[in-house]
């Protein structure tokens, strides 16, 4: 099995979370899901790639980019893999 | 020894040494986060492959005792599996079994099909699973099993040890 090049970290039934998986499949880019728990203080493994605990967070691995906040994702996706897109 | 009955359990057509562990994708558990995984993705060298009864009951405690008092998780990669939720196992990985990742199969198709189901008197719509144990080699091949043929019943430590020491050497 490939690795997916985009890591998502998520939170079950996080409506940002979704909104940025729903980005994820309309630009039809692989990705693949980490689920953490809702408790802030269990999230050291999103700290330590993001540098915060907030979810979602994503990590590319083509292009080096590891971000947090579903706008800012959103954006970011939509620039990169979009129509007109790097 | 203490004065109890136990249970034989039916015979089961379970995996068994010689057989190919059947490949299957379900949520891995560490101590961090989860995430789906293949069992032939994940393993890459010997690996112990513990199914246990759910999360919580003694015999799932003493297993991970057993396995943290051996150091197993030193020598190679031990995965559970139960039909426990992600939720559960985090809970169980900060108490005990540290360097362990656990399956997470609560439909228990994988239970299934590895032949361990297990129906509990008194829980009405839950398969369990026995208590087996399984050392892979790196392409899955088992070259040691073992599987609960009473109720209740405990892998021995001693042999599994031993088996784990004939493989990694």
């Amino acid at each position: 099995m490939s690795e997916p090049q985009i890591t998502l970290y998520r939170l079950q039934a996080c409506p940002f979370c979704e909104r940025v998986v729903r980005t994820l499949n309309e630009l039809d880019v692989e990705y693949r899901s980490r689920y953490v728990e809702p408790m802030h203080s269990e999230r050291n493994v999103v700290k330590r790639v993001s540098g915060a605990r907030s979810v979602p967070a994503i990590v590319d691995r083509e292009t080096g980019v590891t971000m947090s906040e579903s706008a800012n994702i959103v954006e970011y996706l939509k620039g990169t893999y979009g129509e007109g897109g790097a | 020894m203490v004065d109890f009955d136990v249970v034989s359990l039916p015979e089961t057509d379970h995996v068994a040494e010689g057989d190919t562990a059947p490949d299957f994708t379900r949520p891995l558990v560490n101590g961090e986060y989860w995430e789906d995984r293949a069992l032939d993705d994940v393993v890459d060298g010997p690996t112990l492959l513990l199914f246990h009864p759910m999360d919580g009951t003694f015999q799932g405690t003493y297993l991970y005792n057993t396995v943290d008092d051996h150091g197993w998780s030193d020598d190679l990669d031990v995965l559970g599996l139960s039909v426990s939720t992600p939720y559960a196992h985090k809970r169980l990985l900060a108490e005990r079994g540290d360097g362990v990742r656990i399956f997470s199969d609560p439909g228990a198709g994988v239970v299934e099909e590895y032949g361990l189901a297990h129906d509990i008197d008194g829980m009405t719509g839950i398969t369990e699973s026995r208590p087996a144990v399984f050392l892979l080699d790196s392409d899955r091949t088992v070259e040691y099993a073992w599987v609960a043929s009473e109720h209740p019943e405990f892998p021995d430590a001693e042999a599994i040890g031993d088996a784990v020491a004939d493989l990694v050497d």
